[in-house]
């Protein structure tokens, strides 16, 4: 039973943090404070239970995924979809969602959380089912080591209690996978794997692949349009979202979704839905600046930064690259020399900006990509880069605090959807 | 005339490559086509043969799991890197390699891994990670700017010289305020960063080093630094 009274003053603390126009966690923070047991009392309401997605890269869009095709199946979905991955960002949530008696109107919860909270949450409040997208280099100055980062995912899975999701290809999860009773996966077909290599084949690994588990979701082929093989049989279809890394993540979604709806599911709407999901917030967001298009493109760790070269191609686009160093973005710059830049040395890099924009320009420096100017301050960078690349398509490689400024300065000059 | 050439030869990139290691090895190769070398790069994995001629010798760090794959093989080829250290060729070590380059590398629970000893320190697991900018100070490289991410705690012997001495940072203990060691022309370090991009100086001069080795002399040829040492500023400058 949720107790209205933790209801009622975490709003009004949400009231007031939002007048004051400050971030979600804070009303968060207090409701926790006040009511331990609020976020597990009111996700235990819910029919279908609570479902994780957790892992290194991509988890914003596929969570967006996943609540979009189960919103295709008819079920009301609960998410945080401020991407504010903790705990006290889903009490938020919680707080924006349910009524003054503390009822939740929903079938199901989606919840997207870092690794490292994601293992206090299972402890309070079992998933019934989780989706583990994979294991990169990431932030090693705060988890140490991927292998750490690993150990994080196997107690999410251990501590799920329905069906626990996971990628094949990555290695360190398949051997996860083969220790756990109930699992589905989803992969790549053969063709593909060269087009995703992990952290481990990142400097001339060729160690021979174990044999493979049947995936219940293969992605088979992307050209316009992208198909995958659904429990045996093909299935086409064009999407909104871009990048490579985004479509093996539908993988992902479909295989989620296929466990979670069971025998109930309605292909037709499955494959209609996933056709419409656009991308979250700076995962290769467009916007219109003069005129031309502009694309964000988050980068966090070496593996999403490789997939992005890889899916866009450099051709007809003004490049920028802003870095920062802020702890939400990691503080060591040694993640870009794990990055092969070569493909945008026939173009050129624009502008290259950031606190980091230095390290950056020395990075492309020994790929011997060219960079017409570069200067720390975004503000200014920004400006220069938009009027000395007037008329041209732009794409802005940037990471997570970086990211923030831009859309805060872009905000000035174009539509730029609000992150609430 | 032909054209000069090095051979580098990257210790384990299969399994020590971790914390962007691979920047040292890139900032070697070209700084060395810059200088008018050409560059043979030789990757040694478990089990491959030693190469029958190396100049430059370069390894990484790794999780732990690969430091265990690599364990019985550096074991096998210690003696032959050894032979190469004592005629003067250049090496770098990082993190994990330059622990297991060591006597030893005692565990947290008391379980003691091997080193092949070709540098003269010992390591010791300690309680927590050492994480953070640092800047150490080298009479011979000026400011050393990287880097460091460890748990290891390495204690230098009397056979071997500290690379730097710390400015600002842990280095490799957090208590004698020493980074890093020296032993004829192997550098061992902890800097990430990565180190040789950031430490132009180092690179040439384990380029010269080699060059001279092999060849008698060298000539450097101007390299552009501006970003290099700008670079040098901002990470001097930001948080721990």
């Amino acid at each position: 039973m949720v107790k209205p009274y933790s209801v009622l003053m975490g709003k009004a603390v949400r009231y007031v943090a939002r007048l004051r126009g400050g971030g979600s966690a804070l009303p968060g923070l207090f409701v926790e404070k006040i009511d331990k047991s609020f976020v597990k009392d009111t996700l235990a309401q819910l029919p279908h239970g609570v479902v994780l997605v957790s892992g290194t890269n991509g988890k914003t869009t596929t969570t967006k995924m996943v609540v979009e095709l189960l919103e295709s199946q008819g079920l009301r979905v609960f998410t945080n979809r401020t991407g504010s991955n903790f705990v006290r960002g889903v009490a938020a949530a919680l707080l924006g969602e349910v009524n003054a008696l503390g009822k939740l109107n929903a079938d199901i919860a989606v919840l997207e959380l870092d690794e490292a909270h994601a293992v206090h949450f299972v402890d309070r409040i079992p998933p019934k089912h989780s989706l583990l997208l994979n294991v990169m280099r990431d932030q090693l100055d705060r988890f140490g080591e991927i292998d750490t980062t690993a150990r994080m995912l196997e107690h999410i899975a251990k501590a799920t209690t329905g069906t626990v999701v996971i990628n094949r290809e990555d290695p360190r999860l398949a051997k996860l996978g083969a220790t756990l009773k109930n699992v589905s996966y989803f992969g790549l077909d053969a063709n593909l794997l060269a087009t995703f290599p992990n952290d481990d084949e990142l400097h001339g690994s060729d160690a021979p692949k174990a044999k493979q588990p049947h995936a219940d979701v293969v992605l088979q082929s992307i050209d316009d349009n992208a198909t995958f093989i659904i429990d045996g049989q093909p299935v086409s279809t064009s999407l909104q979202l871009k990048g490579v890394y985004n479509i093996f993540n539908a993988a992902a979604a479909l295989a989620l979704t296929r466990t979670v709806v069971g025998t109930q599911l309605d292909q037709e709407k499955l494959i209609k839905g996933l056709s419409a999901v656009t991308p979250a917030f700076g995962r290769g967001e467009q916007l219109v600046v003069d005129g031309q298009p502009c694309e964000l493109v988050l980068v966090k760790n070496p593996s999403g930064f490789r997939l992005s070269l890889h899916s866009f191609n450099p051709k007809d686009h003004a490049t920028m690259i802003v870095i920062n160093d802020n702890y939400a973005d990691g503080r060591d710059m040694s993640w870009l020399w794990d990055v092969d830049f070569a493909s945008l040395k026939h173009a050129g890099v624009s502008e290259v900006s950031g606190v980091r924009a230095y390290d950056m320009a020395l990075r492309l420096q020994y790929d011997e990509v060219a960079v017409s100017h570069v200067d720390t301050d975004i503000t200014r960078s920004l400006k220069n880069f938009l009027a000395a690349q007037n008329g041209k398509p732009k794409r802005i490689y940037c990471t997570y605090t970086a990211m923030l400024a831009l859309r805060r300065e872009l905000g000035k000059i174009t539509s730029v959807q609000e992150i609430s | 005339m032909t054209k000069r050439s090095l051979t580098i030869m990257q210790l384990y990139p299969r399994d020590m490559n971790i914390y962007g290691d691979h920047g040292n090895l890139l900032t070697l190769k070209r700084r060395a086509q810059w200088h008018g070398y050409n560059v043979e790069i030789v990757e040694y994995n478990p089990g491959d043969s030693f190469p029958d001629h190396v100049d430059i010798v370069i390894g990484g760090g790794g999780q732990d799991s690969g430091q265990d794959k690599i364990q019985k093989d550096l074991q096998k080829i210690g003696p032959k890197l050894i032979k190469l250290a004592e005629a003067d060729a250049p090496m770098l070590v990082i993190c994990g390699l330059y622990q297991l380059f060591g006597k030893f590398f005692k565990t947290q629970d008391g379980h003691v891994i091997p080193g092949i000893s070709l540098l003269d320190v010992e390591t010791i697991a300690g309680p927590e990670r050492l994480i953070g900018n640092i800047v150490t100070s080298s009479e011979q490289f000026g400011d050393i700017i990287g880097y460091e991410n460890h748990s290891g705690q390495t204690f230098l012997g009397k056979n071997v010289e500290p690379l730097g001495t710390v400015t600002r940072g842990a280095g490799n203990n957090g208590q004698d305020d020493f980074e890093g060691a020296r032993h004829r022309n192997v550098i061992g370090s902890y800097l990430h960063g990565s180190l040789l991009p950031k430490n132009p100086s180092i690179a040439d001069w384990m380029i010269e080093q080699a060059a001279t080795k092999r060849y008698g002399d060298f000539t450097p040829k101007p390299i552009n630094d501006q970003f290099a040492n700008r670079a040098r500023e901002y990470a001097a400058k930001r948080p721990r």
